[in-house]
């Protein structure tokens, strides 16, 4: 494999390894021939190429991003198997060249079977709305949990582990209206509880790019998958959720009160209604938020007719998600570059970066 | 029982939270810390107490057992633009809550471009205080941010042991010199011992003192005046802080 990075693009591809730095401590390359990544299902013409490298390593190389903009002029990613390398060879001003010589190791193929299309909801917003949504989190939080509430409010709110103690844990939660997503398409009640660290990562680089993000889930314990699209790259970020869909939302309550409604707009009177509301709440216990009046059920279909993606999607293996036992951990980003039509460049511009690793509770 | 206070004034937030705003941002490091933030450096947990014009910031270990103790005064006024307060009873109109600082400071931490914030004593599953932050957005709706903290009620029969602390005998009182200067010798003391030997004299000079077997530092000030009133004993180490319109004491007991 030998391929060349030029231009802005080193820059973003700088930003993808800080961002995967924060999922796994191993990088994995996968090479394809037409320099598209293939999520499964189609036969390859030749064996397909998959080598590891450590994080550190690789990350080493990118570690400041504002040198790699303002300095390096072309980046150049070769293998040299033999020797079991990965060239990293960073071409800079002032005829400065820096090679780095990673070692790798060739490994089996790992894969995670998703299907965006089999999950129930999906909303869209600029990375900006959701960091601007993150951000009213403590950085040590482990696990958010993000719900379709009434009125077609979108809320996140930390996710309280069970052995702490309710009365003891602050509690923060933060409501979206839903003119502030690009889309929402989600069952009325709906909620996941994941993991907001990788989240993060995710979201620093879509917001560095200025790409929208796409949330597609289902039920509780099936993964969320978070996607970015562009013209040269594609981002998938997979990570499973708790399958334990009351206890990720509600507190324990004697008296069997089930969570409040979103607060109303007019804010004037908000806590008065909201805590009127509480304390006359007609909901029952233990299902969930009341369904919302005005959504219905749709089942999301993908945001462009791109015709690679939808070939993507066809070839697609038909697996079916391994169950994720509660507390198993599973988490899956891959990025991966897809060759603008119209004319070849010297060299395909194929990065291809996956990481997969098991859970760790 | 019922509390609810309501801050639109920017000012008046970031003075209740994070510190005094004024002139370019970069003066802001020179001014006080904001009164939640320097509570929450201070104690882990302390009492909230409510009256009608005013709020408390209480910590009481008892002295005499070495623990430090602390004392913020506040008036309600200069800070909230609404607040009602209705106390346990007509004849004890005031409400004392346990709580940890740090999570009011945090809640607080995020709403420096807010358009409100709403403070208000909720009793859902446990009694809390719930920090209502709207947040300006592009869409028609704000965004609401809200936090619950968990909270203590403390029952009318403690309260005594949260009255404010009475001034004893002293022998000395001085004006402490520039607290940034104050601020800047201790922390690098702070390295050496753990301890540090404060000597003042009626003259309007102070020693800062460590000693170690190694090194013994002193950092002499002088022109300090005394003011009318005694504040320094031998036996506690009393600080008062007086801003426009926060009083913070805070009583350390001295080792020897």
């Amino acid at each position: 494999m030998k391929c060349i990075v030029t231009g802005g693009n080193i820059k973003v591809l700088g930003r993808a390894v800080h961002s995967l730095s924060r999922i796994g401590d191993e990088l994995y390359l996968e090479p394809t021939e037409s320099g598209r990544y293939e999520p499964g299902g189609r036969q390859p013409h030749r064996e397909l190429f998959r080598c590891k490298v450590l994080m550190k390593s690789f990350l080493g190389v990118f570690r400041s991003l504002p040198s790699l903009e303002k300095t390096v002029g072309k980046c150049l990613l070769l293998l040299k198997p033999q020797a079991s390398r990965l060239v990293v060879q960073l071409h800079c001003k002032y005829g400065v060249t820096k090679t780095h010589n990673l070692a790798f190791q060739e490994c089996e193929r790992l894969q995670a079977v998703f299907d965006t299309q089999r999950c129930a909801s999906s909303l869209r917003a600029p990375a900006r709305v959701l960091a601007e949504a993150v951000v009213h989190f403590p950085p040590t939080l482990a696990e958010v949990t993000l719900g379709a509430g009434p009125g077609g409010k979108i809320s996140l709110r930390n996710y309280v582990e069970d052995e702490a103690e309710p009365s003891k844990t602050m509690v923060t939660e933060l409501w979206l209206g839903e003119d502030e997503f690009q889309r929402v398409a989600v069952t009325p009640g709906s909620r996941i509880t994941f993991c907001l660290k990788e989240f993060r990562g995710l979201l620093t680089f879509a917001e560095a790019s200025n790409l929208p993000l796409t949330i597609h889930y289902d039920v509780p314990g099936r993964p969320v998958v978070f996607t970015l699209d562009d013209t040269v790259l594609e981002v998938h970020l997979v990570l499973a959720t708790l399958s334990d869909p009351e206890r990720s939302w509600q507190p324990p309550t004697a008296n069997g009160v089930s969570h409040p409604p979103a607060p109303t707009d007019d804010f004037a009177d908000d806590l008065e209604s909201y805590m009127a509301a509480m304390e006359t709440s007609g909901y029952e216990g233990g299902s969930g938020a009341p369904p919302s009046p005005t959504f219905p059920l749709r089942t999301p279909r993908p945001a462009e007719s791109d015709p690679k993606e939808e070939e993507e999607d066809d070839d697609e293996e038909e697996g079916v998600v391994p169950g994720t036992p509660p507390h198993k951990k599973f988490r899956s980003l891959f990025f991966g570059s897809v060759l603008t039509p119209g004319g070849p460049g010297p060299a395909p511009t194929q990065e291809v970066l996956a990481e997969d690793s098991d859970g760790e509770y | 029982m019922r509390f609810r206070a309501k801050i639109v004034d920017l000012a008046c937030l970031n003075h209740f939270s994070r510190g005094v705003w004024s002139g370019s941002p970069r003066n802001a490091a020179l001014l006080p810390p904001g009164v939640i933030n320097t509570i929450a450096k201070l104690a882990k947990a302390c009492t909230l107490r409510l009256t009608v014009s005013k709020l408390y910031f209480i910590l009481s270990d008892k002295v005499a057992n070495g623990g430090v103790s602390m004392w913020c005064e506040l008036c309600q006024g200069n800070f909230f633009d609404e607040f009602q307060m209705e106390g346990v009873a007509a004849e004890h109109n005031e409400i004392y809550l346990e709580l940890v600082p740090e999570n009011l400071s945090r809640a607080l931490r995020t709403a420096q471009s807010a358009k409100a914030v709403k403070i208000k004593l909720t009793n859902k599953h446990c009694p809390c205080l719930r920090v209502a932050v709207e947040l300006p957005s592009l869409s028609s709706s704000s965004r609401i941010v809200t936090h619950d903290i968990p909270v203590g009620v403390i029952p009318r029969r403690l309260w005594n042991d949260f009255r404010e602390p009475s001034v004893p005998d002293f022998d000395v009182s001085i004006y402490l010199p520039a607290l940034k200067t104050m601020k800047s010798v201790v922390e690098r003391m702070k390295n050496l011992s753990s301890s540090i030997v404060i000597e003042a004299n009626l003259s309007g000079e102070m020693n800062l003192k460590i000693e170690t077997d190694l090194v013994s530092v002193t950092t002499h000030f002088k022109d300090l005046g005394n003011p009318p009133w005694d504040i320094v004993s031998n036996r506690i180490v009393h600080f008062i802080l007086l801003h426009e319109d926060v009083s913070l004491q805070y009583f350390i007991p001295a080792l020897a």
